[in-house]
């Protein structure tokens, strides 16, 4: 019965969508306060239908009810109950399942949270989210029905992939999808602008919280999928440039870049044209990742199976949807009146170097990801672009955008001075250079980038530290220190814990690329091994049996100078349902970096090839994840970016409209 | 001119993309939606018969019928033929025969040499029905229903288990 | 970034818009300086199957991706433990491969494998990763030879098929 209420839900949420996605205009265009007050009633019940739609479905996984193909292909009844769930979202058509509730949970939450936005303008956010919501319920329903039943049911599943039966994957793409749909809110709040013919600092003010929200759960998502190639694939690696990864960097890369430009239509009324582009751009990528995945055009780790029929119905819908809005900029941009002139050197100039860098690193990612395919188009065989290319991109881009970073937030707006920044940034400089040396002393001279790379961070965190102090007035007058800290606004706050963040993440590639120290040894119980200072005693395996596996487990102890530190436990898993082995690293992270072991392949003997690492301060990337995370959720808080406009505000009213005379 | 750059990238990048979508890669993807879809039409000339054609009728009879791709060049073609002519012989299911990308006069002594078991062979010179039907490589085995909608596949040689499991129980449910 | 020239300030206006272009401009021409000069290095990889490898003649040393089935029975250790011998081939050409470390899970004679390196003096490919590549359906893509009608080992053939479930 489940399946066909869900069934039924799906088909009453695209009736609802179609509603919400027309209506509005005409209330808009007659003026009609009731019929746009239409799309509020129309989001809520969208998502009501949605949910049901997905309730079912979760149903019908939990339940095991294998007369319901889609769980008879990717569950099975001997699965934990936690990946009997996620297993609805590890699959295709329960994945866009996700996608269309995360979708209209945003469009609900405008309706719900957005009240304080004027009614038209809130009317147009909704009906463009209701269109989104329109294109992906027609690709679910015509292409990728997950209630379609199988007949006869068979006694038994398939089973979901192994790789995917594990906590940081099913939590992984539920926040990622938060992150790419949570830009369709700025990409409706784009478009709801161009129709209007008109971008003012309020309208900034609304879309950066959502835009916000959603690069906060972008990020975690993101963090959690490179944990779990980590610790999941069994060498170390924790970002490998793949098509699929390179999909939601993407996305995040124009979603910062859109933080910081809205910022700047907010307080100085500049950069509209380029903020609607970027907000439009960004949710394009969403798109595209989705497209890259779904479609087959290219292969990769995560990649679904494949169904042509589905790849050219998401690129119709992604060149409408992109085609569209594209469009819609470029004949209403140039009516977009242009806001406040600002120096070069000035608050607004450092955003826009900003702006600059991480567009063009957007750009670099995206034709690196695609290179492979335009050269399969025009028969120029198979290529890879290899992580070199990236790295070197990154390398290049992301070093000004941190020195710039250290300097930008003390700038004025308007117009600044260098000279002051440089003043108070002068102690960072020092620390910088001190790090940088320090590198090449003790490699005499071997390991340039690597002091290049402490340098920045060393920079970066230094000149945040010193930020505040300015703020706080720490050296000064330190008595006052928390009464100034107080009265600094949240955001800012946030801003420096994010900065702060990314110091802590490019402090954490840096170290854990320059000093891992990695063993490959053949070993037999009683082996020791040493890996940089620790040395690893092998004291043999034993089989262990899990839930829906049997796996082979190799026990380690680990000392240092003779001193225990810690038992490492790796393990081979081979799982039933399908028949396949995954590899379980054991994992310890200490305060200074992680131990890492993994086991091979028996080599008769009673030996195994083991690979053990110690991968120095490797925590860091997840800990400035999690610090630009907070930072953001801290901005989020501050009581004047709350969701919505100050009260009373209608977007007619003159104060708003702070246009250049 | 600027603002139409951003719509010039993406329709470059869509035409890519169509081009990407609509090329033959991989036909073994294909595969999955197969299952229970109607039979791809064909219609070829018969391989033992000069001047005749073999079309996608011959799935139309109301029987169901097996549908195997073979070649003489194909090694475990060989090896599945005994079972192929105890499937025609023993259980009289009738076996149209699929000769892929194969030259006739081999296919034709390849035939004299170890027995035709089919009913009706087609020769599929270029492999394009091949492609249509998905099938990575040969030997290749379909079951079609007596309507020409496609049950089951089975990939590989058939083997004495897979008549058993597969191919007579589904034989029978479709009678 | 489009501004209408209709407005005062003209001038001011215009200079701040020409600085942020040609900042633009200047970093996407640095971009595109980066991408000619890296793609040009070693971070491009050509993705070959063995009979490719064998036409084109790719000279030893040169970083590529080879692709292809584990050729059945090929598969055996060294005397080390830790290094691994097999053979790669699309049914066609043969070609073996040596590479040191922890084989990937979905590591099997028979099955498609992706590996990445570089070819020696005497012919081997010495490989620095071996790729574990699946999708939904846990198969590698991008493996099936290409010619495997010409194929001249039967149980790689079957082996294929098995790889195809």
């Amino acid at each position: 019965m489940a399946p066909e209420i869900g069934h039924f839900a799906l088909v009453m949420a695209l009736m609802l969508a179609l509603l919400g996605a027309s209506v509005p205009h005409i209330g808009i265009h007659l003026g009609n306060r009731r019929l746009m007050a239409l799309a509020d009633r129309v989001a809520v019940g969208l998502f009501l239908m949605v949910a049901i739609s997905f309730g079912c479905l979760m149903y019908s996984f939990v339940t095991s009810d294998f007369s319901v193909l889609l769980v008879a292909a990717n569950s099975h009844t001997a699965k934990p109950m936690l990946y009997k769930i996620s297993g609805v979202w590890g699959n295709h058509e329960g994945s866009l399942m996700l996608w269309i509730l995360i979708l209209t949970v945003f469009a609900a939450a405008v309706s719900l949270a957005g009240r304080k936005l004027p009614l038209h303008f809130r009317a147009r956010v909704l009906s463009v989210q209701c269109l989104l919501a329109v294109g992906f319920l027609l690709f679910i329903l015509l292409t990728s029905n997950p209630f379609l039943r199988l007949n006869p049911a068979p006694a038994e599943g398939n089973g979901l992939n192994p790789l995917l039966q594990d906590p940081g994957l099913a939590f992984h793409p539920p926040m990622l999808y938060l992150g790419y749909v949570g830009l369709s809110v700025s990409f409706s709040f784009a478009v709801a602008a161009l129709i209007d013919g008109e971008v003012t600092p309020l309208w900034a003010r609304w879309v950066r919280p959502w835009t916000l929200m959603a690069w906060i759960f972008l990020t975690g998502g993101i963090a959690l999928g490179s944990w779990w190639s980590y610790y999941e694939l069994g060498w170390g690696g924790w970002w490998f440039w793949d098509p699929v990864e390179n999909a939601s960097f993407m996305p995040w890369l124009a979603a910062a870049a859109l933080l910081h430009s809205a910022i700047v239509v907010e307080k100085r009324d500049a950069l509209k044209s380029w903020t609607i582009l970027l907000a439009i751009v960004a949710f394009s990528f969403s798109l595209l990742g989705t497209f890259l995945v779904r479609s087959g055009v290219l292969t990769s780790v995560h990649a679904f199976a494949v169904d042509p029929a589905r790849g050219i119905f998401i690129l119709i819908f992604l060149a409408i949807a992109i085609g569209s809005s594209l469009t819609l900029y470029a004949w209403r941009a140039p009516k977009l009146v242009p806001g406040g002139l600002f120096g070069m050197v000035s608050r607004e100039s450092a955003l826009v170097l900003n702006n600059i860098l991480l567009s063009c690193f957007a750009a670099v990612v995206l034709v690196g990801t695609l290179y492979p395919l335009v050269m399969e188009a025009f028969n120029a065989g198979q290529i890879s672009v290899g992580a070199p290319f990236f790295n070197y991109g990154a390398t290049v881009l992301m070093s000004p955008l941190i020195v710039a970073l250290g300097i930008g937030p003390l700038l004025a707006w308007k117009r600044g001075r260098l000279s002051r920044a440089a003043q108070i940034m002068l102690p960072a400089l020092g620390v910088a250079l001190v790090a940088a040396l320090a590198v090449l002393w003790h490699s005499s001279g071997q390991l340039i980038m690597t002091a290049v790379g402490l340098a920045l961070a060393a920079w970066l965190i230094a000149s945040v530290f010193l930020e505040v102090a300015e703020r706080t007035q720490l050296f000064k007058k330190p008595g006052r220190f928390w009464a100034r800290a107080k009265a600094i606004p949240r955001a800012s706050w946030g801003m420096s814990l994010a900065h702060a963040g990314l110091a802590v993440i490019v402090l954490g590639i840096t170290i854990s690329t320059a000093w891992t120290k990695e063993e490959l040894k053949l070993v037999s119980p009683g082996d020791t091994v040493k890996v940089g200072a620790y040395d690893f005693r092998f004291n043999g395996v034993a089989p262990v049996a899990g839930p829906n596996y049997t796996a082979v487990r190799a026990f380690f102890d680990v000392t240092k100078n003779g001193k225990k530190i810690a038992k490492l436990a790796p393990e081979d898993r081979v799982y039933a349902h399908p028949m396949m082995e995954t590899t379980e690293a054991a994992i310890r992270p200490l305060l200074t970096g992680d131990l890492y072991a993994v086991i091979g392949q028996a080599a008769g003997g009673g030996k195994w090839s083991v690979r053990l690492y110690f991968k120095p301060f490797i925590s860091g990337l997840w800990t400035g994840a999690l610090m630009m995370m907070l930072g953001g959720l801290l901005s989020l808080s501050d009581r004047r970016r709350r969701i919505g406009a100050p009260t009373g505000s209608k977007a007619k009213k003159p104060s708003t409209k702070l246009k250049e005379a | 001119m600027q603002r139409f750059l951003p719509l010039i990238v993406v329709a470059a990048l869509a035409a890519l993309f169509l081009s990407m979508l609509l090329r033959d890669r991989n036909p073994h993807e294909i595969k999955s939606v197969m299952m229970g879809k109607e039979s791809p039409a064909f219609t070829l000339p018969a391989l033992l018969e000069a001047d005749k054609q073999v079309t996608d009728d011959v799935l139309r009879t109301g029987h169901p019928v097996l549908v195997n791709f073979f070649a003489s060049w194909c090694v475990p073609c060989r090896a599945e033929h005994a079972n192929l002519m105890k499937l025609a012989k023993e259980h009289h299911i009738p076996i149209i025969g699929i000769n892929y990308k194969d030259d006739p006069a081999k296919a034709r002594a390849y035939l004299a040499e170890l027995g035709d078991p089919y009913v009706t062979i087609a020769a599929d010179l270029h492999g394009r029905t091949g492609i249509d039907w998905g099938v990575t490589g040969v030997p290749e085995t379909f079951i079609v229903d007596g309507n020409g909608k496609i049950r089951d596949r089975l990939w590989g040689p058939v083997v004495v288990d897979s008549i058993e499991k597969k191919i007579l129980p589904e034989i029978e449910a479709i009678k | 970034m489009a501004a209408p020239k209709k407005s005062k300030g003209l001038k001011t206006r215009k200079r701040q818009r020409l600085v942020i272009v040609s900042a633009a401009l200047i970093a996407i021409v640095g971009a595109i300086i980066l991408i000619t000069f890296a793609l040009g290095g070693d971070s491009l990889n050509l993705y070959l199957q063995p009979s490719a490898v064998m036409e084109k003649q790719v000279p030893a040393g040169k970083r590529f991706r080879l692709g292809g089935l584990v050729a059945t029975g090929s598969f055996h250790r060294d005397t080390d433990g830790l290094t691994y011998l097999f053979t790669v081939t699309d049914c066609a050409v043969d070609i073996p491969v040596k590479f040191k470390g922890l084989l990937p899970d979905l590591f099997r004679e028979g099955q498609g494998v992706v590996t990445e390196g570089r070819l020696n003096k005497q012919g081997v490919f010495v490989a620095e990763t071996v790729l574990a590549k699946h999708d939904e359906n846990y198969t590698p893509p991008g493996t099936a030879p290409k010619n495997a009608e010409a194929c001249s080992h039967p149980e790689a053939l079957s082996a294929l098929k098995k790889g195809g479930r």
